[in-house]
């Protein structure tokens, strides 16, 4: 038994802890808060407590939790919402006490069905059995090794009971994991496989691989947020982790009760049996705060490893990194930019290096992609959060402030963003690639003519130009805004992506065509092109008869 | 209370800004509230820095001048800083601490509560979804407050964001619920504090009202205790005695200005323009009390309201407050009357829920939404009338202006006296939108136009 020495916030120094590690659960003062070694010197201990700890004075008991930081992992995550430790917040009443003791998942029973039979070898991370009704997808319950020397029949068990004995150790439905190291797998896989978000601008110009890397900096009410949620809701992962770190209590609530209420249109189910929501809002703890990013990966990777896309998304880790910074800051760490601690840049790579889409120990294919928004003070992109951020993510979204002032949503940002994964990804799909470097061209070009137009007046320039400006509104009314509001338009499937893009070319084009052979640009401009741009909120066979009414109202010119 | 006298403590080592630090001292945890008593017998207050071994530091709200390291007495209270809660609250004047300015009794309670509250648990929230009516036109049309909401007030400096504040506090209603307002004022000049009292004359008398004055003159470090005591108030009357309660807290800049004071105090390493790092955190410690809980009737509307140093929406205030409140209400210099909202710049993001049919006006959001697609294109139009002259532009290009000139002069133009109701709010608004011809409205339904529409085309 250890006694506390030192208290200054979060920071708690505690000495006579013999034999403790490095990183290893500390409880401490008589309401047992959680903190976490960070520095040991002989038997002296400096703890991260992960709540808030008023009132715990030198001379209080602190007692060696005998493991690293854990996570309760199993059947009941799916459809939760938990805090930053990932106890669950469901039920806990509506004020959150650091002195209550902490709550645990509501007991109730499993239904478990054997997949192995007794005296078989079970290879490390092979399937041994299944648990049906723990959301949307069967939860896998699998092997730590070794010979099954018992297993369960078929049967309804509560959480903590033993369902098997594999190598001489027993495999409950639940189990504790450390959360900062990353779950072992068996490879990386090289072939990239695209995530589908539903978000036009995405999947056509920016697009996030399977195991990839995204980041959506964005100053405030640039839609972060928004776009976060509607990636969460629409893409077509197996499981998504919302982590809500250090964000708005509003918000988080808005998310779940919206997940509990949308159908998934793949399952038919509601859209919550699929999430894990982590919330741990801007007044909760702020240490808590800091593992939730560690414990919404690790949620992600226990469901890759049962073979399943598990996409998490981290909303923000400037506010992560922020806590990074306030405690380093107490415990006397030298600042290195900013005040963020000097491992910074190696902290954040760590994070988005736990992605990747991996055969599993068992032999399956899963993965584990990460989107993470960034908060930069003051909207400035060259922040370091941000410019770390940048170097080590595949795609970046970077959200506008002057596109979102325009209420243009999503504000994602044609000349600032980037996709790495955009060549691998059309490797095979000739069109995707024509179609995405056409668009991304009338954008590029329909820029240049904007600031020409801005000092000369549209009406100064040749005909060509002029079409080049309408061909860039048209995409960005007709393509990449899109409403999170409107029921038709919030999600885009792919296929519809691709009918609504090369509806709007062929009309770009004809225009073009047009003003070659003499007919004036105004006469073009004056068409209405209403029609194609609602297209987007019309049912999908729809697309093609709408870019007809425009293509042959254009005819009417020549 | 234990029957014992505190054990008071003699030994005060250094004394440094705002800081004591004592020494000999047994089990005092952090954030403990302490009583301090110099030679002359006034007593102080403060708070539990840092404790190590047996030094505890010591925050000291009303400041050390005239403190004798030789002569001070220091006294712990055994628990952080917990104050009276209940209804005895409502209709008082007290001072940043929430001692009584009225003359009054000491407030008591039934119950007690520490002011620095416990986090809401996010899965008990109830998502906000009715509005505050404030009376004033701008905000009810285009930037409604949603009841358990927080939004700012961000202004220029020089603007009257203090009487706009103080108009909302005098003129806000739910429509017939109970209704409470508790006004916190950090760092206000005495001739603000005086404004604010007067505008908000009715509403004290009617025991609607508790205002806690932290003026300009009165202790700096106090002022981060004022806004924690107006929230720690309006939960209780909020969630047990089922009020909605408006909490309006200016001015932020000045409680942000104290915090960095004590920071560089206690030597912290400063993070942007010398605030602390932990800035953010700690203005969500505040904001963040707003909300609404499932299953109970009562709300809290958080209202900051901060002048941006040198007009700089990126100053790190502003900037942190804007990602944590729900929306901004900004007043520039550029609308040139009162009370100065550039309806472009402000948001609600809660309005979406919150207005409508039941709440408002069916066609609400579909107004505001005419509304400030036509100012934002009536801008435009000014912009480019700008270069090219008047004339140049096109009829449509003229009525957006003259929609916007409207806009300004029946709208937004009010007077800081003036309560609007919502009918005559809506009715305004019609009218403005009523100055463009009618096939402009395509985000008017068919059914509200013929209604409501008043155009000649």
């Amino acid at each position: 038994m250890g006694a506390v020495t030192r208290v200054n916030g979060p920071l708690v120094e505690v000495e006579d802890l013999a034999g403790a590690a490095m990183f290893e659960l500390v409880l401490l003062g008589p309401h047992k808060l959680p903190g976490e070694i960070v520095t040991l010197s002989g038997s002296r201990a400096t703890v991260q407590a992960y709540e808030y700890t008023g009132g715990l004075a030198p001379g209080d008991p602190a007692d060696r939790g005998g493991a690293p930081m854990s996570a309760l992992l199993g059947p009941h995550l799916l459809g939760g919402v938990y805090d930053g430790l990932l106890r669950p917040l469901t039920g806990a009443g509506p004020w959150l006490d650091p002195a209550a003791p902490p709550p645990t998942p509501a007991a109730r029973a499993w239904g478990f069905t054997p997949l192995v039979e007794q005296g078989r070898k079970a290879a490390r991370g092979t399937v041994i059995g299944r648990v049906d009704d723990a959301g949307s997808l069967p939860y896998l319950i699998l092997s730590p090794g070794g010979e099954v020397s018992a297993i369960r029949q078929a049967g309804r068990y509560p959480h903590e009971v033993a369902v098997a004995v594999v190598g001489g150790t027993e495999v409950r439905l639940t189990r504790r994991q450390p959360v900062r190291r990353a779950l072992p797998y068996a490879s990386r896989l090289e072939e990239t496989v695209p995530l589908t978000t539903g978000q036009r601008v995405v999947d056509l110009l920016l697009p996030v691989c399977l195991g990839g890397t995204a980041a959506v900096p964005g100053g405030f009410g640039t839609g972060k947020t928004v776009l976060l949620q509607q990636i969460a809701k629409w893409c077509d992962a197996d499981v998504v982790v919302y982590i809500g770190c250090g964000e708005r209590g509003n918000e988080m609530a808005d998310v779940v009760a919206e997940l509990a209420e949308l159908t998934d249109p793949r399952t038919g189910g509601r859209l919550s049996d699929r999430t894990v929501v982590i919330a741990n809002t801007s007044n909760m703890p702020m240490m808590a705060r800091e593992a939730s990013i560690y414990t919404g990966v690790t949620v992600a990777e226990h469901f890759r490893d049962m073979g399943y896309a598990a996409v998490v998304i981290a909303d923000s880790t400037s506010r992560w990194a922020e806590a990074r910074r306030e405690f380093a800051s107490r415990s006397g760490a030298l600042p290195a930019e900013e005040g963020y601690p000097a491992d910074l840049a190696s902290a954040l790579a760590a994070f988005y290096e736990r992605a990747g889409r991996v055969t599993t120990l068992g032999g399956a294919t899963g993965s584990v992609t990460i989107i993470g928004a960034v908060s930069p003070p003051g909207g400035d992109l060259t922040e370091p959060v941000t410019a770390h951020t940048e170097r080590f993510v595949r795609t970046l979204w970077a959200l506008d402030r002057d596109l979102a002032y325009a209420r243009h949503y999503p504000a994602v940002s044609w000349r600032e963003s980037f996709s790495r994964d955009t060549e691998a990804l059309t490797q095979g799909a000739p069109e995707d690639a024509a179609r995405r470097a056409r668009v991304g061209g009338l954008l590029a070009e329909a820029d240049r003519l904007t600031a020409l137009a801005e000092l000369v007046g549209a009406g100064a320039l040749p005909a060509r130009e002029r079409i080049g400006l309408l061909a860039g509104r048209l995409l960005r009314e007709g393509f990449l805004q899109q409403s999170a509001l409107s029921k038709q338009d919030a999600y885009c499937r792919p296929e519809r992506t691709a009918l609504i893009a090369d509806a709007l070319l062929a009309i770009v084009a004809r225009c073009q065509d047009l003003v070659e052979h003499g007919v004036s640009a105004a006469s073009v401009e004056d068409r209405d092109f209403s029609p194609i741009l609602r297209a987007k909120e019309a049912p999908g066979e729809e697309v093609v008869a709408r870019c007809d009414i425009v293509l042959n109202e254009l005819e009417t010119l020549r | 209370m234990t029957a014992w006298a505190p054990v008071e403590h003699t030994s005060v080592g250094e004394l440094r800004g705002p800081l004591i630090v004592v020494q000999g001292v047994r089990n005092v945890g952090w954030d403990e509230y302490a009583t301090i008593v110099p030679e002359s017998g006034e007593r102080r207050h403060g708070l539990v820095l840092d404790v190590d071994r047996d030094l505890a530091v010591v925050q000291v709200l009303e400041g050390t001048g005239g403190l004798k390291a030789e002569s001070t007495r220091v006294a712990f209270t055994g628990s952080p800083l917990r104050i009276p809660v209940g209804a005895g609250w409502q209709g008082r004047v007290c001072n940043g601490r929430g001692r009584p300015l009225d003359s009054g009794p000491p407030i008591f309670g039934d119950d007690s509560a520490p002011v620095t509250g416990f986090p809401m648990n996010p899965t008990m929230r109830e998502p906000p979804a009715e509005p505050v009516i404030t009376g004033v036109s701008a905000i009810d049309a285009l930037t409604t407050l949603v009841r358990g909401q927080k939004i700012a007030i961000f202004a220029e400096s020089g603007l009257p964001h203090l009487e706009l504040a103080a108009q909302v506090a005098a003129q806000a209603h739910t429509g017939g619920a109970p209704f409470n307002v508790i006004f916190a004022a950090m760092g206000l000049t005495h001739a603000d504090a005086a404004m604010v009292r007067d505008t908000l004359e009715r509403r004290s008398s009617a025991a609607e009202l508790t205002l806690l004055l932290n003026l300009a003159d009165d202790p700096v470090i106090e002022r981060l205790l004022t806004p924690r005591i107006a929230l720690t108030v309006a939960e209780h009357l909020a969630f047990d005695l089922r009020r909605h309660v408006l909490v309006v807290l200016a001015d932020m800049t000045s409680y942000c200005e104290a915090l960095r004071e004590v920071s560089a105090a206690r030597g912290e390493i400063p993070a942007r323009r010398a605030y602390p790092g932990y800035l953010y955190s700690d203005l969500a410690s505040i904001y963040e009390r707003c909300g609404r809980i499932r299953g109970r009737p009562g709300s809290i509307t958080v209202l900051p309201v901060l002048s941006m140093p040198a007009g700089d929406i990126t100053h790190p205030v502003p900037d942190l407050t804007g990602y944590i409140t729900e929306g901004q209400i900004l007043l520039t210099r550029e609308v040139a009357t009162y009370p100065h909202i550039d309806p472009l710049s402000s948001l609600s993001r809660m309005m979406r829920a919150g207005v409508g049919a039941g709440r408002t006006q069916p066609e609400h959001l579909d107004l505001a939404a005419q509304i400030q697609a036509g100012l934002s294109r009536a801008r435009q139009a000014g912009e480019l009338a700008d270069l090219v002259g008047e004339s140049a532009l096109s009829a449509a290009d003229r009525s957006y202006l003259a929609m916007a000139q409207a806009f300004g002069t029946r709208l937004l133009a009010q007077r800081p006296d003036e309560a609007r109701t919502l009918r005559e709010t809506f009715e305004r608004a019609w009218q403005v939108v009523s100055t463009l011809p009618r096939r402009e409205l395509s985000m008017l339904s068919e059914e509200a136009l013929e209604a409501r529409y008043r155009g000649t085309s």
